[in-house]
């Protein structure tokens, strides 16, 4: 199967783009931190989720565990659009109630 | 096939700091919610179809092309409750200067 053979510059090659990834998450803390309002805030938490699903798939082809990694990466994709979607109908309501 | 992941890959990740630097730069919410939710989710499933192309044939691959259409239906429907969201809590929509 096509988990068989890595080329030791294939996976130097992971680990750069997964390093760049991770280097994003900077970006979207920042904006969860000092975001004006709360829905920047959730949109940095929804893009710091879907970068956490890719860290996750690259990890899991850094470590030849790809079979597990990518359930877990699923499952997490599921966890952060239901979070998001959760967040935006809380505070939809709550400011109707006001 | 492995340059053609590379290919994927790299562009993806273009795409990915694309939409980050739109999420730090652009001035309000609906700016923001504009860059991420398409810049982010074409990324991600770039990012995905390379690492599905470089895997080869197996169960894995079809699982992360299971993982590459959840992003395209769940990302862009959250940003939308998102913004849909902020619509009706009343959050005001930038204009340029002296518009």
């Amino acid at each position: 199967m096509g988990s068989a053979r890595r080329e030791p510059v294939v996976s130097t090659f992971f680990l750069g783009v997964t390093v760049f990834i991770a280097l994003l998450f900077v970006a979207s803390l920042y904006r969860i931190v000092t975001g004006p309002t709360v829905f920047d805030r959730a949109i940095g938490v929804g893009l710091m989720g879907t970068n956490a699903i890719l860290v996750l798939v690259l990890i899991g082809f850094l470590y030849n565990r790809i079979e597990m990694f990518v359930d877990l990466a699923l499952a997490y994709g599921m966890l952060n659009f239901i979070g998001v979607v959760a967040l935006a109908k809380y505070f939809e309501r709550k400011q109707e109630s006001e | 096939m492995v340059v053609v992941a590379v290919i994927f890959l790299v562009a993806g990740a273009v795409f990915l700091l694309v939409s980050c630097v739109g999420l730090l730069r652009l001035p309000d919410f609906y700016t923001r919610a504009h860059a991420v939710g398409k810049a982010e989710t074409l990324g991600s499933m770039l990012i995905l179809l390379g690492l599905a192309v470089y895997n080869g044939v197996a169960l894995s691959s079809l699982k992360l092309l299971l993982v590459l259409f959840i992003i395209a239906l769940t990302n862009p429907t959250a940003t939308h409750a998102l913004t849909r969201a902020a619509m009706r809590s009343g959050l005001k929509i930038w204009r340029a200067e002296g518009k």
